[in-house]
């Protein structure tokens, strides 16, 4: 993968940042989450969790399965504060 | 990374505190120093915060504390060779009751006796420098504009990073489990990676600083509560102030990103360690915040979350060693202003056990001051 490829379309995130976050020791999905933005988007890590927790994997020589997975926080997709606080009219 | 048998000092906690105090210490010269953390760095309340800094203060310890410490925020990046992401933008602090108003008026003139920027102003010169604001119900307002806030991962990764290069050694994913104490002296700190000989201990675990006061077989006043906070999409630069209200309960900013973040405290809170969140807090807090600033109500939520305070009975940060345990120090119960108070706490604390004094006087922050009756209370918090 190019240093340059974005990996986290919300956020702007390369594959590069993404890379060097590694090569520093922040192996878990949690701390590059911290470090770099990725999957802190408006989509919150739907599109690319995934090929972090891969990449977490390749890197560490470990299977998919046992990279430990983010905290999911609500809500589920983004949702105005006048809705939320009720005087909206959608 | 293989455990050390024996070490100068050893920090239990890798949150703001934990790092800041290792770097502090390796900076002046202390060798061989070890930091536990059970999770990762800035897991616990660090990365969950607010990250405001504020210098507006009700007591004049705090006042100091906080305007030492916006000093060495101010240089903190180049220092560090991390950026921060400090932003300045100054703290609007609203009244929308006499009682605030009156408070507010004396927190002015202790401030500015201490040589803090900040000024007494009208709900009119408050809505010229947050145009979206509501200023229904608004008295008056007070602002300092070298307040501000800063990216708390970054900052607490920043020290983390600066203290090992000093030769700090960071044991991330390793629990301690006991303190082991011979004499009234400290002499090991066992976790679930090995066992450490070390006559200095430091208790910066934040929300579980009790529990590990408890390991050293010390009863420190402090309890966890639970502080919920919100955060939206990025959008356009609204406002650069945090917004903050004590009557009507709320703290809101806009990052640098763009994403405004906002949170307030719930005063039927049971204490406890609980980071759930709930649906509730989100409706209220977007009730507060969309009318105080009703253009809020077009942007959108995007993650919810919540974190620890770690209370002392005063609101006030304990920070000294423990009168009856040789080595055992304490820099515990922040009670929600651990990040703002860290870059200055933690040299403090440097000087207090390399040198066995402060620049700063901090004698009253001792736990025995809740013995002698003598609680610094702090009218103006969150």
């Amino acid at each position: 993968m190019k240093d340059e490829t974005i990996i986290c379309r919300c956020e702007d995130i390369t594959w590069g940042e993404i890379r060097q976050t590694l090569e520093k020791g922040y192996t878990t999905l949690e701390e590059i989450k911290s470090i770099t933005r990725a999957g802190m988007g408006r989509c919150q890590g739907t599109t690319c969790r995934r090929i972090i927790l891969r990449e977490i994997a390749r890197f560490c020589h470990k299977k998919i399965e046992e990279i430990a997975m983010p905290t999911f926080r609500p809500p589920t997709k983004p949702v105005k504060l006048g809705t939320l606080a009720g005087d909206d009219d959608d | 990374m293989t455990m050390i048998k024996r070490a100068s000092v050893v920090i239990v906690g890798g949150g703001i505190i934990g790092c800041s105090i290792a770097y502090n210490l390796a900076r002046m010269g202390c060798k061989n120093i070890a930091l536990f953390e059970k999770n990762s760095l800035a897991s616990g309340a660090t990365g969950r915060c607010g990250a405001g800094i504020r210098q507006q203060f009700g007591t004049e310890m705090n006042c100091i504390l906080a305007r030492e410490s916006i000093k060495i925020f101010e240089n903190l990046s180049q220092e560090l060779d991390y950026d921060i992401e400090l932003n300045q933008g100054g703290y609007l602090m609203l009244a929308y009751t006499e009682k605030e108003v009156n408070q507010f008026k004396k927190n002015v003139a202790l401030e500015q006796s201490l040589g803090i920027d900040v000024r007494y102003i009208t709900a009119e010169e408050a809505k010229e420098i947050v145009p979206p604001l509501n200023t229904e119900g608004i008295l008056a307002a007070t602002f300092c504009p070298t307040d501000g806030h800063a990216n708390p991962f970054n900052t607490n990764f920043a020290y983390a990073e600066a203290a090992q290069r000093l030769g700090v050694k960071i044991y991330n994913f390793t629990e301690v489990k006991g303190i082991k104490t011979e004499g009234n002296r400290i002499v090991s700190v066992s976790t679930d990676k090995g066992e450490v000989l070390t006559p200095i201990v430091i208790n910066a675990a934040g929300g579980y600083s009790g529990e590990t006061g408890k390991m050293a077989g010390v009863e420190i006043p402090v309890y966890s509560q639970r502080h919920q906070i919100l955060i939206t999409e990025p959008v356009d630069p609204l406002f650069k102030p945090m917004l903050m209200s004590f009557s009507r309960n709320f703290y809101c900013q806009q990052t640098p990103h763009g994403s405004i973040i906002m949170g307030f405290g719930d005063p039927n809170e049971p204490k406890g360690h609980d980071i759930g969140t709930s649906w509730q807090f989100a409706r209220e807090m977007a009730q507060k915040m969309t009318a105080a600033v009703p253009l809020l109500k077009e942007v959108s939520m995007v993650r919810q979350w919540s974190g620890l305070y770690n209370m002392s009975p005063d609101s006030q940060p304990i920070v000294g060693e423990h009168p009856q345990v040789k080595g055992f120090y304490m820099a515990v119960g922040f009670s929600g202003h651990g990040f703002m108070l860290a870059p200055v706490a933690s040299q403090l604390m440097a000087e207090l056990i390399l040198k066995g004094r402060t620049s700063i006087p901090i004698d009253r922050l001792d736990i025995g001051r809740f013995e002698r009756g003598d609680l610094i209370i702090e009218p103006s918090v969150v």
